[in-house]
């Protein structure tokens, strides 16, 4: 039969021969079935579409072995795959499953898990979920629906559904990897019958993960022989929800070209945050604001020749190398701690992997150079060590760029991470890279990480409200470029603090230039250390309550970006008594008032 | 003779420089400096209430050093005020200078700038602390109003510690005189003491100035001979002591000098003052209004650089000023009196005063107050201040007097000098003790070369080719600033250097050792080691040449190295 390519909605059905010649070719449909085909296809939405291919397929394979007399339209019960994703792995992981899933015949249905209708879960068959872990041990934003819904009371029994679950997670997170425990859970606890074994993904996901889709597929291509399933016979159809997978990616990074690496905050900061620029050109890579930056980080190559010569393992330039490119070699985890307690005998660490409350305290500011060197294992091999660590992972940067303003062009802004502890100077892996290493001309294995999660309204004329500290401003000076080049007329406000005035304003002339052009409407400020009491963003939102529930009330986008830990959980409350202030309702609807928001994609967030 | 007045305040304000126009517009200065305060964008203000901030004693001024530096950051520059206190004659007592120095630390740069007129400056004060350092002022009792402007500046005074009496004599007329010419809007009480305003804020009577104020600012000085620590013929107006038999029988008055000029504008130049004539000690302050009102109604006020006080009186001539202050007093100044002066320098060290009471003169370099590893003058005379009680003294030539030390307390002074190593700064070369720089970078808008931080290290190569020629113990008096509008009264320097660019200056040479004739350009526009190639040889010849108390600015003149400057208007000649 033809192998169709199908781009639904987009572009009119072709039906090529498969060696690729240009001339049309209808193989055994004639011309008027083809034209009638083309004329149904041309009408369908992506979802449609899809639903079709799974039809004709089993239409097909139906066919063929029970040859039925009359043509019943089968109810497709595809494998539903849905991922929820804050920084985009748990979705690129989802999306390979997905297209390995097809290739084996599946009839499978790819979803944001902000897009799935919780009210479909009761009819589902097989369900399938990818989750990272976020906040201290909280879903993605995306998910917050779905977690709720099936931790809540209208749950329902799921007795006739298979599913399975992949988390993501970091291993030095106090609750690992919770999202994916907690729905793993649950729905078991409702009745559903688990395909596979849960598996926890640490930051180096890649291997687990791939054993875990392997071993899902196996089950599922047993629980549903393509023989009776209603099954696609088209591998090639692109899958209609996804868009086109960019040439570069985490696995494939672009090599960027680093055009500007400058410290934004003034002299005599007590910040170092920097403005690095890199050029796309010639990479075919697009992104929207909103999205972020991957870069491949390397360590440090002085703390790389350190580590070698404490393990004993001099000499060894593969191993310099390993260690510089592709391993963490700086964070400790759990399962690093354990392995070394066992490798070295120490009773110390013995006790605190004995521990788990000891262990948290002690890991805090420690890293793996602090253990080997404490606890040396004389004659270790170099694959015994490795072996105890993670893949370097990359690390995303908000970019702080409109491709519409700067074409070829991707602006971060990176506040670099050292401090002290256990007498040793600590270096964050990328951020320090970026700031002690990496200079103009120099190349930089970059991707883009989309994010449509944080997206500016479709809507130029709505307004928007941007709410960020330090690097969180990163997204609003992207928004403000973007509205700026494409004229957008909406009224923008932007609450933005950090700790001095002085020095760490970031962008001041950018803004006060936007301010006086009419791109921002506003602007409130909250610098922390430049009065005896402390002063954070929160403060000016509760200070501006009346006019920003006013900006609410007139369909304001609310949008918040920074950091996970303070900002986050503060401005979110200062969000609440807002609302329930303003508005003169409860705690509880004040709380729904902003699910609602979130839910209309009207309150976004971006933290970590 | 007719009388121009196309250019005076007789004209309507639309005629006139756009500063005028602002003046008349600002509610008795006020404008808009209270919303600039608060506006959290920027560290600065609107270039309008920049203008008008200067009445209020400051500047809004940025970090220059960090200028180019913060663009690339996309920082606005380095926005900070520069904050100068009214303190005529340069007296303070301890417990004000407890507070400055506290204000300086909390809000400043940490250090105290002692001026050319005798007074402080803060550098470095952030906007949102400029409330907080001013009423720390007003808490002892000193305030910065019209320590800048177009109205009557600081007063000074000479620090004379030898004639105590006398010394408060002509202090309380200063002072005094500083007092009457103050304006009379209450625009600072209501912007930075934050008091209510109360009935006819904005449209207060200035009996004084008007609603315009000065075409420029106004310079006054009391000097007391023989030093000529004031310079008294730099001041738009002077009061020169005329001491007979011990006794204060008046004033010789001064009127029309200033230094100010630009390059390449022959129509700006640096003028003496000339003696008009003498007046009663109860005269002063009538006098001082005045001839202030003279120059309220006849100063040029279309163009700033042609506004100062000398200008109107090489326009109109001396003759008309005698008339003018004649008719408006009802009787004209009497014949001036003889007087002598032989120098503008400090002396240093210890020094008894008639009423017996001791007085320590400091050299502080360039009057930059600070600690530094090798120094630590800011915590000395902290220290000092916490257990003097006298007075202090700012001289007119950036340096300190720990003034009025009760013979009991001699001893315990004496200890901390020396516990601190204050004692060493009197024994720099005399070279050095009689330099003096403008502040000129990072802070000052209009530097268009190093002055302050550069001028130690010329000073250094200068005393190294004195030495040579075995001058080490020959005075001369040496001042450099960072452009040429002569901060540091650079024109009656007997070596003086103007900046022109980075490392470039223009100069001069010929000045009088005590103020009495200004000097001339000899070279324009050079680097170090040009300056130094040419001053070399003339400082070799002056050690060869000279005759017996000659002094160098006289020896220029006679070996014809440089020309005579006779007047003002000569000085571009
Ligand atoms: C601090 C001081 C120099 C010092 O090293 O001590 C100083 C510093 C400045 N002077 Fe001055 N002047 C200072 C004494 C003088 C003197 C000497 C004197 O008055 O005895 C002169 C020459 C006499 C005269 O007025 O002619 C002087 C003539 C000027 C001028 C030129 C005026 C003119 O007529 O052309 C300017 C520029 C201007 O006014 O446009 C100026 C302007 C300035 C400003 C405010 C720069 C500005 O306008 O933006 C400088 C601030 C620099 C800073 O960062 O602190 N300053 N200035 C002196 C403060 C005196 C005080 O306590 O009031
Ligand atoms: C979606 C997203 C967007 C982001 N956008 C930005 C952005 O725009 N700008 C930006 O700068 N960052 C951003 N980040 C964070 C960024 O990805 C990196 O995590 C950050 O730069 C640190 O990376 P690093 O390799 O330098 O440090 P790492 O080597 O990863 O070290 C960081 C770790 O060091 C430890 N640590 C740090 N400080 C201390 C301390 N004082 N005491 C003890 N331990 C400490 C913590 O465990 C911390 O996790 C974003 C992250 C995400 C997920
Ligand atoms: C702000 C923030 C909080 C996180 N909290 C947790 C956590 O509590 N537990 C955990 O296992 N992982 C946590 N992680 C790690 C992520 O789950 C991990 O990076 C994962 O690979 C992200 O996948 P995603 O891109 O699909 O969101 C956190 C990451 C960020 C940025
Ligand atoms: S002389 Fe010029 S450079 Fe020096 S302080 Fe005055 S205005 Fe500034």
């Amino acid at each position: 039969m033809a192998v169709v390519h199908c781009i639904p909605g987009k572009q009119p059905l072709l039906v090529t021969k498969p060696d690729a010649s240009s001339q049309t070719w209808t193989g055994p449909l004639s011309p008027e079935q083809a034209a009638q085909l083309e004329a149904l296809v041309g009408t369908l939405t992506a979802e449609q579409a899809l639903w079709v291919s799974g039809y004709l397929a089993g239409y097909n394979a139906r066919a063929r072995v029970a040859a039925p007399a009359t043509a019943v339209v089968p109810t497709a019960q595809p494998v539903t795959i849905l991922y929820a994703s804050e920084t985009g792995n748990a979705a690129s992981l989802a999306k390979k499953l997905n297209e390995r899933a097809k290739a084996k015949g599946l009839a499978t249905k790819l979803l944001d898990i902000a897009d799935y209708r919780v009210k479909d879960l009761k009819g589902e068959r097989f369900l399938v979920v990818v989750t990272s872990t976020q906040g201290e041990g909280e879903p993605p934003t995306s998910a917050a629906d779905f977690y709720e819904f099936l931790h809540g009371r209208k749950a329902p029994r799921l007795e006739g559904l298979k599913f399975a679950v992949l988390g993501l997670g970091d291993s030095t997170y106090e609750h690992f990897c919770q999202t994916g425990k907690d729905i793993d859970t649950r729905l078991e606890a409702l009745g559903a019958v688990r395909m596979v074994e849960r598996v926890d993904c640490d930051v180096d996901y890649e291997a687990p993960a791939t054993g875990w889709i392997d071993r899902l597929l196996d089950q599922l291509v047993r629980e549903l022989p393509p023989a009776e399933a209603k099954i696609v016979a088209f591998p090639h159809v692109a899958a209609p929800a996804v868009a086109a997978e960019p040439l570069y990616d985490r696995t494939n990074p672009f090599q960027a070209t680093v055009l500007e690496n400058l410290r934004l905050t003034g002299r005599g900061s007590s910040k170092e945050i920097r403005h690095v620029e890199i050029s796309l050109e010639g990479s075919g890579l697009t992104y929207e604001p909103g999205d972020s930056l991957g870069i491949l980080p390397q360590n440090d190559p002085e703390l790389v020749g350190e580590l070698i010569a404490s393990l004993g393992l001099e000499g060894r330039p593969d191993l310099q190398e390993a260690l510089g490119r592709d391993y963490e070699i700086t964070t400790l985890t759990g399962r690093f701690l354990a392995g070394w307690a066992e490798l070295s005998g120490a009773k110390a660490l013995k006790e605190l992997v004995a521990d788990p409350a000891a262990q948290k305290a002690w890991l805090h500011g420690r890293e793996i150079i602090d253990v080997v060197s404490a606890f040396p294992v004389p004659g270790i091999d170099a694959a015994t060590f490795t072996g105890l660590l993670r893949k370097l992972p990359p690390r995303l940067y908000s970019l702080a760029s409109s491709q519409a303003a700067n074409p070829d062009e991707a602006h971060i802004v990176v506040s670099t991470v050292r401090y002290d502890s256990h007498g040793r100077s600590r270096k964050g892996v990328a951020s320090t890279m970026l700031a002690d290493r990496v200079r103009p001309d120099d190349t930089l294995p970059v991707y883009i990480n989309a994010n449509r999660h944080f997206r500016l309204p479709t809507d130029p004329d709505a307004p928007i409200v941007m709410i960020g500290a330090g690097t969180g401003v990163a997204p609003y000076r992207a928004f403000m470029q973007e509205r700026e080049e494409r004229g957008a007329k909406g009224r923008s406000w932007l609450f933005f603090g950090e700790r001095n005035f002085r020095t760490d304003f970031l962008y001041q002339v950018e803004w006060q230039r936007w301010l006086k052009d009419g791109v921002l409407s506003r602007i409130d400020l909250a610098f922390s250390r430049d009065q005896a009491e402390k002063v954070y963003v929160q403060h000016r939102l509760l200070e501006r309550a009346a006019e920003l529930w006013a900006w609410l009330e007139e369909g304001a986008h609310l949008y918040l970006c920074g950091d996970a830990e303070q900002l986050a959980p503060d401005v979110h409350a200062a969000l609440l008594r807002i609302v329930a202030e303003q508005s003169g309702r409860g705690p509880e609807q004040a709380a729904e008032y902003l699910k609602t928001l979130q839910r209309e994609g009207r309150y976004q967030r971006d933290v970590y | 003779m007719t009388m121009d007045r196309s250019r005076d305040v007789s004209q309507p304000v639309e005629r006139l420089s756009g500063n005028e126009r602002l003046k008349a517009a600002s509610r008795r200065l006020r404008g808009d400096i209270v919303e600039g305060l608060a506006d959290p964008v920027t560290g600065g203000i609107s270039p309008e209430a920049q203008q008008l901030l200067k009445f209020h004693g400051s500047y809004q001024q940025d970090d220059r050093d960090l200028r180019d530096e913060r663009r690339r950051q996309k920082l606005e520059p380095a926005y900070e005020f520069m904050v100068r206190v009214r303190l005529p004659g340069g007296v303070c007592r301890p417990d004000q200078w407890l507070k400055l120095d506290e204000l300086a630390r909390t809000y400043a740069n940490g250090t105290l700038r002692l001026t050319t007129r005798q007074t402080f400056q803060f550098h470095g004060i952030l906007k949102r602390d400029m409330r907080k350092t001013i009423q720390g002022m007003n808490q002892v009792l000193l305030d910065s109003i019209a320590a800048c402007g177009d109205v009557n500046r600081g007063v000074m005074c000479s620090i004379n510690p030898h004639l105590s009496a006398l010394h408060q004599q002509v202090y309380e007329l200063a002072k005094a005189t500083s007092e009457h010419l103050l304006p009379r809007t209450r625009a600072y009480h209501e912007i930075w003491l934050e008091q209510e305003p109360v009935a006819g804020s904005g449209e207060e009577e200035e009996p004084i100035y008007g609603p315009t104020y000065l075409p420029r600012k106004f310079k006054i000085g009391f000097v007391i001979p023989p030093e000529n620590d004031v310079d008294v013929y730099t001041q738009d107006l002077g009061f020169i002591a005329i001491v007979e038999n011990g006794k204060l029988e008046g004033f010789n008055v001064t009127v029309g000098g200033g230094m100010g000029r630009a390059d390449n504008e022959p129509g700006t130049y640096p003028r003496l003052a000339d003696v008009a004539g003498f007046i009663r000690p109860d005269q002063v302050v009538r006098v001082a209004e005045e001839v202030v009102k003279i120059q309220r109604d006849y100063g040029d006020r279309v163009d700033r650089k042609h506004a100062r006080f000398k200008y109107t009186i090489d326009d109109r001539g001396l003759d008309w000023f005698k008339d003018e202050i004649a008719s408006r007093l009802g009787w004209r100044l009497e014949e001036p009196r003889p007087f002598v002066f032989t120098t503008n320098g400090d002396r240093y060290g210890w020094a008894q005063g008639d009423d017996g009471c001791w007085h320590y003169t400091l050299f502080v370099e360039n009057g930059r107050v600070k600690d530094t590893a090798d120094l630590q003058l800011m915590t000395a005379l902290r220290t000092i201040a916490a257990v003097h009680e006298g007075e202090f003294r700012l001289t007119p030539n950036q340096n300190l007097i720990i003034s009025r030390i009760k013979d009991t307390a001699r001893a315990r002074i004496q200890s901390l000098i020396e516990a601190y190593g204050l004692d060493s700064t009197v024994r720099r070369s005399v070279l050095r003790r009689n330099s003096m720089a403008c502040v000129a970078l990072p802070t000052c808008a209009l530097a268009m070369a190093e002055s302050e931080r550069y001028l130690p290290q010329l000073v250094t190569k200068l005393e190294k080719v004195m030495a040579e020629h075995g001058l080490a113990e020959e005075p001369i008096i040496v001042r450099m600033t960072g452009c040429p509008n002569g901060c540091a009264r650079p024109y009656v320097a007997e070596i003086a250097f103007t900046g022109r660019a980075p490392g470039k200056y223009n100069v001069y040479l010929g000045g009088g050792f005590h103020g009495q004739r200004l000097n001339r350009m000899l070279l324009e526009n050079v680097g170090e080691p040009v300056i130094l190639e040419t001053l070399t040889p003339i400082i070799a010849r002056y050690a060869k040449e000279r005759v017996p108390g000659e002094r160098f600015g006289d020896f220029v003149i006679r070996a014809g190295i440089i020309r005579e400057v006779k007047e003002g208007r000569d000085f571009n000649g």
